[in-house]
């Protein structure tokens, strides 16, 4: 039996950069806010001791700081064919688990997403006319650039996100980005310094006639003190970011830029280490009443509440959805239902390889968003004379060179012995590449539901992917591959590799933690999920968070943009619901 | 949605009550309370008398003393457990005179030999806050002082030793301004009860702030000094100081961030500059905090080796740090007092700075006791102070001591 | 607390239920945090350096077959020590004698089917079961075939012969459903180079020689200074967590 908690004007279930961004802005209205974590309370000095934080066994390889897999699993399958099974460790994406989320270990890419991304369908048919995408089942956003713009800039300032702006107010800017929507301001802080290989890159793009910039990084190129006063170091180019806590303060985390500010509020509580089994709705399943959690001692709660913000990863926030009857699931027969609806990844494209004798490059001497990017091969760039819709951002640089994961040979080189060895002491340090972050477009058939078999520790179901690649995002891997083998040529390396891109997603090696889609804004309940502002069409007091409302995956990383995201709907909470709670759009 | 609502009204009501008594003249003791208010954040009543994370004024920590453990007891009006029993007279008598009802002698940890300083009005408005608070139910941990310092009746000596009650002579030669800096340091602020070094029987010395050693830190020189007091920063440096628990020179941590979270960064802003006024004016300590060792001595090269390794990324290979968030070596004053103690004690413990609204961070230090050992530790103290300080090398056994003090139970 | 009572009997109490609201919610129940960031001296979760001597989960004939192993993948040559003499035997021990040997934070539900290699390993055998039955396996392979003789007794050559088996499929042992020759092969491949390339508190890499041989700097935290010198070799050695760098220490 459930012991039943005093209600709360607001539970949050999940608490990384969402919850913590829904927090601050929902208790600054006075709300009174509980956050609920399954995982552990993490601070930077406590558990990310600049001593022992570069510990790439620990972190990068066991992944201390992430989800287990005997926590929860998610089983896999690439068809509808195929019996799923249960990723057994992750390998193709890593969720987060604990205060601070993924946020705690991402690597820093800051990203708007394109002016066009957010009204995809309507774009891509007034520029080619439906048939150029069929077969896939895109859809626009529901929300457009001129609406959530201030909610990007508001992110970018609590997070210190250092860059050069593109466009300000209609205006290309020089050394920016040209193809990046007008933005209101610039960055606040100017971008971090330019490692070898991505001043080649920029060298080497410009002269192939491309539109080089630096990647705006949340990595943050000095001392900052954040709109809510927080103060914040400045990146030492460590070469620790991704899989790990910063040690110094200098990579934004909900830690580093807002619970400062939010674990001192009366109006604020924090639950960790309670796991929310379910939300309960009321008999008429048109509002949630509460949701159900366990301790680690397995004892169980019920916690009342008149509003809940689903702020986990967002393949968990489907999950708790079907796990919850919250929305109608989708049914890839017959194409009807919206839970599990449009489920994407993101794609990596070949991208290109190169050696060099007479280039020393410092791999380790990095930051997760340390690069140099271009956006010419955006999805935005001109399809007419192409077989594919979508895009890549391609970019260079420098995140790390921690060698149990990072140690190139030369192709053919043995994997083992003394080949390898000479080869391998040889080639480290001597090694770039251009890599691409590409666009992930759904299709019928790509989908998130309940397994029939396996369940986690509770008894409960686990979610299921049903996924491969749509031909079009190869076909647009491929090419854009082809163009970042050309513009290494330019280079003059010894050695040059490219990958293929292949149909048969592999959950085993790791890919990217860009999953998108499962619960997809939208402006027609029959096709989302979620409202505009990310609230439930039919639990109106539910509002679910996260890149599982994105209607499918754009050409960069998808946290810029979930965080504007979560601060839309903050906003559209403090202003509207609390005034008139209910649907904010009618259906 | 009923209680979102309900919320609303609810917080309109509250504000209405709260603010109704200070307008209407209803409650004529309002006004006290909240002067009394005040005077308890002058006199950080809360940095001994709570816990941490415990209840507000329900009794501290142990504050180890060089004669033993003291626990500062439980001072919200419970009528059992606290002293919601006691009258005016008797809150004034413990709190001026270090005499508690029934004539029990309080010691100067208490530290009423500053407090007496105060004006009995500013007791009486804090006898009226303290009655105001929540009465909380918790029996107070007694102290545990060694033989014969457990002889309560020894403090009879002891105050005709050294306790001088009445309040301080108004200096006419000086400014207001002045006079109330001084006022607030020497009553109820109680700076010297850690700043001032003390006797062998833990009385004030002569040497007034000039820092001292307590509690496993050392509380530094706050005198006009210009390297290691206060003197080499402005009357605004010494104000965000108090108020925010850093500036350009220094980061506050341990009991003096503490003392800033509770009481310094609550006070008025005219209070504080009074206070760095006086400050700015107590006389320059003199003593010689060593001399440092020769650039290319064996433990300054080593020392300046770890220092790049694990102290660089945040503090800077130039020893400035970086504004709000890592205090700058380089002319902090902590690292040139006479005792590293409070150097060393970051170094192996790591510490958090204060919470003030003016600064919400608290930027942490970690702690380096794993990972360096006693030579190694006091090689890298040896370094800073040596290339920043201007202090003395800092010895393995220093070191070897302090990790022992702290972590008594450990190998 | 909003009750009628007259606004004089209130004051007091309404000051003190203030004071109550955090305590009233917070504390009462488990995992709730305090209206503060928690910090407390001395906290931190510091990696444990392993015990260098004895064996805690390879049996002595166990020892002796991953030591030849490890030899093999990573042989002593210029560049370094082998993979035995830089603690990489060690490290798999202690690996196996732990967590990972447990697989304990996996999934380790069934029903266990056989998976398609999109799907990863599915087999029931933790790392610790695919040791010992892998490394029986490929001894019993090699008695067979070799008259008797140990893998450690072969030449260096049999030796890389018998690995190229493994590793290219040539070679079946006889294992577990779900647990292929190859699956141990990489398992020992990639516990090999985790242990050759980590840092040398969890055994191997020992004296940092592989950093060396790469020049890797391990634990170090800021390259400010160096990101923009392009083409340039960076000046320092490795740091590692627990030994740091030889230049901590005062000599003699």
């Amino acid at each position: 039996m459930a012991k039943l908690m005093p209600r709360r004007d607001v539970v949050i279930v999940g608490f990384g950069w969402t919850g913590a961004i829904l927090a601050q802005e929902l208790t600054e209205a006075g709300l009174d806010v509980l956050a609920i974590e399954r995982g552990p309370w993490r601070d930077t000095a406590t558990d990310f001791n600049i001593g022992y934080m570069p510990d790439e066994l620990r972190y990068a390889i066991r992944r201390e700081l992430f989800l287990q897999p005997s926590q929860e699993a998610i089983t896999m399958r690439n068809d509808l064919t195929q019996t799923a099974l249960p990723m057994r460790d992750y390998g193709s994406f890593l969720p987060g688990a604990g205060v601070g989320g993924a946020g705690v270990h991402w690597n820093g890419f800051s990203w708007r997403y394109l002016a066009s991304d957010f009204i995809l369908k309507t774009h891509l048919t007034q520029k080619y006319g439906a048939k150029k995408f069929d077969g896939l089942t895109i859809q626009d956003w529901g929300v457009t650039w001129d609406e959530i713009e201030h909610c990007f800039d508001k992110f970018e300032y609590v997070a210190g996100v250092s860059g050069k702006a593109g466009v300000i107010k209609g205006v290309v800017q020089p050394g920016g980005n040209p193809f990046e929507g007008s933005r209101s301001r610039e960055y606040p802080n100017p971008p971090l310094k330019m490692p070898y290989s991505s001043s080649l890159f920029t060298k080497a793009a410009t002269e192939y006639g491309l539109h080089p910039f630096p990647s705006p990084s949340a990595n943050i190129s000095r001392p900052y003190v954040n709109s809510l006063g927080v103060a914040m170091g400045e990146c030492t180019y460590c070469g620790y970011c991704e899989r790990f806590g910063c040690a110094n303060y200098s990579k934004a985390a909900p830690q580093t830029t807002i619970l400062p500010v939010l674990m001192k509020k009366d109006n604020f509580e924090l639950r960790t280490e309670s796991e929310v089994l379910t939300v309960n709705l009321h008999p008429d399943g048109k509002t949630a009443k509460s949701v159900t959690y366990v301790d680690t001692s397995g004892n169980e709660y019920e916690q009342p509440a008149d509003l809940v913000i689903m702020a986990g990863y967002g393949l968990m926030n489907v999950r708790m959805m079907l796990l919850s009857r919250i929305g109608k699931p989708y049914d890839p027969n017959t194409n009807e239902g919206v839970v599990g609806r449009n489920y994407c990844y993101q794609t990596g494209g070949g991208g290109a390889s190169m050696i060099f004798d007479d280039k020393r490059f410092n791999p380790f001497m990095g930051a997760g968003a340390l690069s140099s990017s271009a956006h010419d091969f955006n999805s935005d760039m001109d399809h007419s004379k192409l077989d594919f819709v979508g895009g890549c951002s391609i970019g260079s640089g420098e995140s790390n060179g921690r060698p149990i994961q990072g140690r190139p040979t030369p192709p053919g080189t043995p994997r083992w012995g003394s080949k390898w060895k000479d080869a391998t002491a040889k080639t480290y340090g001597h090694v770039m590449s251009i890599g691409g972050s590409g666009s992930s477009y759904a299709q019928r058939g790509n989908y998130l539901d309940l397994d029939p078999t396996y369940t986690d520790n509770f008894g409960r179901p686990l979610l299921r992917i049903t996924f491969d690649f749509p031909d079009n995002d190869i076909r647009m891997q491929n090419w854009v591959g082809e163009q970042c083998v050309k513009i290494a040529k330019t280079l003059n390396p010894k050695i040059l590799t490219s990958g293929k891109a292949r149909k048969g997603w592999n959950s085993v090696p790791y890919q990217t933690t860009h999953n998108t889609g499962g619960a997809i804004m939208g402006a027609d309940p029959k096709t989302s999920a979620v409202n505009r502002y990310l609230q439930n069409w039919d639990v109106s007091n539910v509002f679910v968070m996260g890149a599982c409302a994105f209607p499918q995956n754009s050409a960069m990383n998808p946290t810029g943009t979930v965080a504007a995201l979560a601060y839309w709907a903050a906003e559209a909470i403090t202003t509207r619901y609390i005034k008139n709670p209910g649907p904010l759009v009618q259906a | 949605m009923k209680r979102l609502a309900a919320y609303f009204a609810g917080a309109a009501l509250l504000a209405g009550m709260l603010a109704a008594p200070a307008w209407s003249g209803a409650e004529p003791d309002y006004q006290q309370v909240h002067d009394g208010r005040y005077q308890a954040i002058l006199g950080d009543c809360m940095g001994c008398h709570t816990q941490p994370g415990g209840r507000a004024f329900a009794g501290g920590a142990a504050l180890e003393t060089g004669f033993g453990a003291i626990f500062a007891p439980n001072i919200t009006p419970d009528a059992a457990t606290g002293i919601g029993g006691w009258s005016e007279e008797q809150f004034r008598r413990a709190v001026k005179q270090g005499v508690s009802p029934g004539g029990k002698r309080l010691y100067p940890a208490m530290p009423y030999p500053s407090y007496a300083k105060m004006s009995d009005e500013d007791v009486a408005n804090l006898y009226a806050y303290m009655q105001s608070v929540e009465p909380v139910q918790r029996r107070s941990t007694p102290s545990r002082l060694r033989f014969p310092y457990n002889i309560r009746a020894l403090m009879i000596v002891w105050n005709w030793l050294y306790f001088q009650p009445g309040p301080r002579k108004l200096d006419a030669s000086k400014t207001a301004e002045w006079n109330r800096g001084a006022d607030i340091v020497i009553g109820p602020g109680h700076c010297g009860t850690c700043h001032t070094p003390k006797t062998f029987l833990g009385a004030d010395t002569s040497a007034a702030l000039t820092g001292a050693s307590l509690d496993g830190w050392f509380a530094p020189d706050i005198t006009a000094n210009a390297r290691r007091g206060v003197g080499g920063w402005s009357v605004a440096e010494l104000v965000a100081y108090l108020k925010t628990g850093h500036n350009s020179h220094s980061m506050a941590s341990g009991p003096m961030a503490e003392a800033i979270s509770y009481s310094t960064s609550k006070m008025d802003d005219s209070d504080l500059k009074a206070i760095a006024v006086y400050l700015k004016h107590v006389p320059a300590s003199s003593a010689a905090a060593g001399s440092a060792l020769a650039a290319d001595d064996p433990h300054m090269r080593a020392g300046a080796e770890i220092y790049q390794d694990n102290c660089a990324a945040c503090h800077g290979m130039d020893g400035k740090g970086e504004n709000a968030i890592f205090p700058p070596l380089a002319g902090n004053p902590i690292v040139g007092q006479t005792s590293a103690e409070t150097l060393a004690r970051v170094v192996l413990a790591g510490t958090q700075s204060a919470d003030t609204k003016g600064a919400p961070t608290q930027p942490a230090m970690p702690s380096f006791a794993w990972r360096l050992n006693d030579a190694q530790l006091a090689d890298v103290l040896s370094y800073v102070r040596g290339n920043w300080g201007g202090g003395g090398p800092v010895s393995a056994g220093t070191v070897a001591q302090l990790r022992r003090d702290l972590r008594p139970n450990r190998r | 607390m909003l009750d009628n009572r007259p606004l004089k009997m209130c004051r007091r109490r309404f000051l003190a239920s203030v004071a109550a609201l955090p305590a009233l919610t917070g504390g009462a129940f488990a995992h709730t945090m305090p209206h503060s960031l928690p910090w407390s001296p001395f906290a931190g979760d510091p990696p444990k350096p392993i015990n260098p001597l004895g064996w805690y989960f390879l049996t002595p004939s166990e020892v002796i077959t991953v030591e030849a192993i490890v030899d093999r993948l990573i042989p002593a040559d210029h560049l370094s020590p082998g993979g035995k003499d830089a603690g990489c035997a060690v490290f798999i021990d202690r690996q196996l004698a732990g967590s990972f040997g447990k697989s304990s934070h996996l999934y380790n539900k069934g029903p266990f089917l056989p998976g398609l290699p999109t799907q990863g390993y599915q087999g029931e055998l933790t790392p610790s079961g695919r040791y010992r039955i892998g490394l029986k396996a490929l001894e019993d392979h090699v008695r067979a075939a070799n008259a008797g003789k140990s893998f450690a007794e072969l030449t260096g050559e049999q030796q890389d012969a018998i690995l190229s088996g493994l590793e290219e499929g040539k070679i079946t042992l006889k294992l577990a459903p779900g647990f292929s020759t190859r699956q141990f092969f990489e398992l020992l491949l990639q516990n090999t180079m985790e242990g050759f390339f980590a840092d040398p508190l969890y055994g191997g890499n020992k004296d940092m020689a592989s950093w060396k041989m790469i020049g890797f700097p391990g634990a170090r935290y800021d390259y400010r200074d160096y990101v923009e010198k392009y083409n340039q070799p960076y000046p320092h050695g490795p740091v590692s967590i627990m030994s740091g760098a030889p230049g901590w220490n005062v000599k003699g």
